[in-house]
């Protein structure tokens, strides 16, 4: 944390400033007395001037805080550019982009299927919501969304609301331990490590999966798999009332977060916030109810709302909807113990992935059966295997825009093809990234504390926000 | 391909025993065909995008590139892989009346909210795929995108951000800000607006002051694209560091990357691998 001590005499402004040589690591740090009334910057990006220019027709008691980008209470790579008054934060900017990784670009270079394994590792907490929303925008451009087996739609919704429930837990986990509630961070952890769980089990992986393919899922979930899981619902609903219990009642929680990081219907539809940020204004908008995709519209569930628009509200509703994500996997279950054997690709022999992926004493791989097929038995089978897997199939001209309801909100996938056999550019509007901008809103004339709430109650995810 | 062999095992049959021996192996690979299916894939999947899906607007298609390579043509005979690819990248074209779903509706509701921005700045509507594009005029853009959040028939309340596309042949047009829009009052209704400006003057003006929610979506098309959105109130870099040269996601702009050396074999950087496409 870089802290900078202003004291400018006002009639000098930027000029001055300029003139002045610094020593931005000089031993203990400037003060107003070591530099005799002159201003010292420890500078961390390269619009500093303008920072500084500001800051030095503001007056002399203004501090500016540098919080991040490394701080254990910031979500990551996350820069908080704070202007404070005393305790008061009069204005707040987040610096982000400290995690680019350039996945857009890397993607247009690979085959669509191979963009999975990187969308999947944007917002590392919700792999499979950036793999369904990237599949579903494919699927919308290809023309097949409604050839995708219901078997694959409903493993999809399982494994959704499985992430999303560990994505919540994630959530509620760091923000307790960001006001020094340790125990909340453990137990999060523990319940969300029921979901990686399951994950292992069926994808092989517990976090970048890359099970959702375009045309259906890698692998078939099997009957040993949902057994696994249901011996570990009773365990998951025991560790989330307990994590209720550990927050919702107790003074310290309620004392930082009722009333803090106050956003409005108003702020949230100006500053497009959706999540449970928005339902915490009162607005029932949920994607997987106002335009449903993978069949959400045949499952029982609610749409959780509060009236606060406090992060209080915000963690009320983080836990409720994990009850709520329970009810909808249950359903989900039944539904897949009642169509084991059906297909989980789409039909189409030149979209479909030619083989199921099978976890060997090795690893992960393609299932032996299939390899016996395609190096003994067909020689078309190898040619189209090859075919497929090295080059890729086609998509046909056009863009498509595609959303699905994320923990974080709305997770958009703007995709466009030129044809060929890979992305002409996929974009992906982050939730995070679009939320994050609300940060300012919520914690400017708070006090510093609140912030941390106040950016807790966001929930950004650094990969999803700088992809 | 001859016939007789066994058919490949697809991941439909779980229990992985091969189907009766019925069919060709060319026509087990066939995509299959349903009523539902709007758009047919084989024909992309042969002719390199050179054709527009099955159901698109009576308006020529556009053209957005031309493709050539060494690989990926399939028409014809030729069954060496190295046919030789040319074609044209066709987008669909305009549609026509009626448009469908709550598309006619929007399309009314905008044209009654701002009729002369709508007859100067509105260059083609296109849908596509269940999806409303309307293709605007960047010197128009301020004065349709105020009623469609304003005006209560429309009411997109949200902007969900803006994506930069770079079409490098498209002379005068070669990039695109795509916008899209959800109205949440409706029903989560969608619109998409298309803009483009050339690469010798890449300025469109900022929506900011009407949709806030587009401030870092605009900085990030900035950044990435080198589109300027004038008006905006601190068009900086926003993902890359301050003092980067380039805008990384145009076409132009290379990946990077260096060869990788596994097991004596020497594997090309990603952008220096055979493109099939």
């Amino acid at each position: 944390m870089a802290t900078t001590h202003e004291h400018t005499k006002p009639d000098q402004g930027a000029d001055y400033l300029e003139d002045t040589p610094t020593d931005l690591y000089a031993e203990g740090g400037p003060t107003s007395d070591s530099v005799d009334g002159g201003a010292v910057y420890t500078a961390g990006g390269g619009d500093w001037d303008d920072i500084a220019k500001d800051v030095a027709t503001l007056g002399a008691e203004r501090i500016v805080v540098n919080m991040g980008p490394q701080h254990p209470s910031t979500h990551g790579v996350l820069r908080l550019i704070l202007e404070l008054d005393g305790e008061t934060v009069r204005e707040a900017r987040a610096g982000i982009g400290y995690l680019h990784t350039g996945i857009e670009k890397n993607m247009e270079f690979r085959t669509w299927v191979q963009g999975t394994t990187f969308c999947t590792r944007m917002d590392y907490l919700t792999p499979i919501f950036n793999e369904t929303a990237y599949c579903l925008s494919i699927e919308k451009l290809l023309g097949i969304t409604d050839q995708i087996p219901q078997r694959a739609s409903d493993i999809r919704v399982l494994m959704m609301e499985l992430n999303r429930i560990g994505s919540h837990l994630i959530a509620l986990a760091t923000g307790g331990m960001e006001l020094g509630a340790t125990t909340v961070m453990t137990i999060g952890f523990r319940e969300r490590e029921r979901t990686l769980r399951f994950f292992e089990a069926v994808s092989g992986l517990r976090m970048n999966n890359a099970y959702v393919r375009p045309g259906g899922v890698a692998q078939d979930v099997l009957p040993e798999h949902l057994d696994q899981l249901e011996e570990e619902l009773p365990a998951l609903r025991r560790g989330i009332g307990e994590l209720e219990k550990l927050l919702l009642e107790s003074p310290v929680l309620k004392g930082r977060t009722v009333d803090v990081g106050y956003l409005s219907l108003a702020n949230c539809m100006a500053l497009g916030v959706t999540g449970p940020i928005l339902r915490s204004t009162g607005l029932p908008h949920d994607l997987r109810k106002a335009q449903p995709y993978c069949g959400y519209e045949t499952y029982d569930f609610d749409v959780i709302t509060r009236r606060e628009m406090d992060a209080y509200s915000r963690i009320c509703i983080r836990l409720d909807e994990i009850w709520q994500s329970i009810r909808i996997a249950e359903q989900a279950i039944a539904r897949l113990r009642a169509s084991q054997g059906d297909p989980v690709m789409v039909a189409d022999k030149k979209i479909a992935w030619p083989a199921q992926m099978s976890v060997g004493a090795d690893g992960q791989g393609n299932s032996l059966d299939h390899i016996r097929t395609i190096m003994g038995e067909s020689m078309e089978s190898l040619i189209h295997h090859f075919k497929l897997v090295t080059e890729g199939f086609r998509v046909p001209p056009g863009q498509a825009y595609a959303a699905v309801e994320s923990p974080k909100g709305e997770l958009g996938v703007h995709a466009v093809s030129d044809g060929g056999t890979r992305p002409y550019r996929v974009h992906f509007r982050d939730p995070s990234f679009n939320n994050l901008q609300a940060a300012s809103a919520m914690s400017e004339g708070s006090l510093v504390a609140d912030v941390i709430v106040a950016v807790a109650s966001i929930d950004p995810v650094m990969g999803g926000v700088d992809r | 391909m001859s016939e007789g062999d066994k058919v490949s095992t697809g991941p439909e049959t779980p229990d992985k025993q091969p189907p009766a021996q019925t069919t060709t192996q060319d026509e087990a690979n066939a995509p299959s065909r349903s009523e539902g299916q709007n758009v047919d894939t084989t024909t992309a999947q042969e002719s390199a995008g050179g054709s527009v899906p099955a159901v698109h607007g009576p308006g020529d298609p556009v053209t957005m590139a031309r493709k050539q390579g060494m690989f990926g043509g399939s028409l014809g005979g030729d069954t060496s892989g190295y046919g030789g690819l040319d074609a044209p990248v066709l987008f669909p074209g305009a549609a026509e009346r009626p448009y469908g779903s709550y598309f006619d509706e929007v399309v009314d509701a905008l044209e009654a909210a701002a009729p002369r921005a709508f007859a100067d700045g509105l260059e083609r509507v296109v849908v596509d795929r269940g999806e409303l594009t309307l293709h605007v005029h960047r010197d128009h853009l301020l004065a349709l995108v105020r009623p469609l959040r304003d005006d209560p028939r429309l009411r997109f309340e949200v902007c969900t951000g803006v994506s930069g596309v770079h079409w490098p042949e498209q002379t005068g047009a070669e990039l695109h800000a795509v916008y899209h829009f959800q109205s949440i009052t409706h029903g989560v209704r969608r619109v998409r607006i298309d803009v483009t400006c050339p690469d010798g003057d890449p300025r469109i003006p900022s929506i900011v002051g009407v949709y806030p929610a587009n401030d870092w979506h605009e900085r990030e098309t900035w950044d990435m694209f080198g589109i300027v959105f004038e008006g905006h109130p601190g068009l900086t870099r926003i993902l890359m560091p301050d003092d980067w040269p380039g805008h990384p996601q145009r076409k132009d702009y290379p990946l990077g990357g260096i060869p990788v050396e596994y097991k004596g074999a020497t594997i090309p950087a990603p952008d220096q691998r055979r493109s099939y496409t």
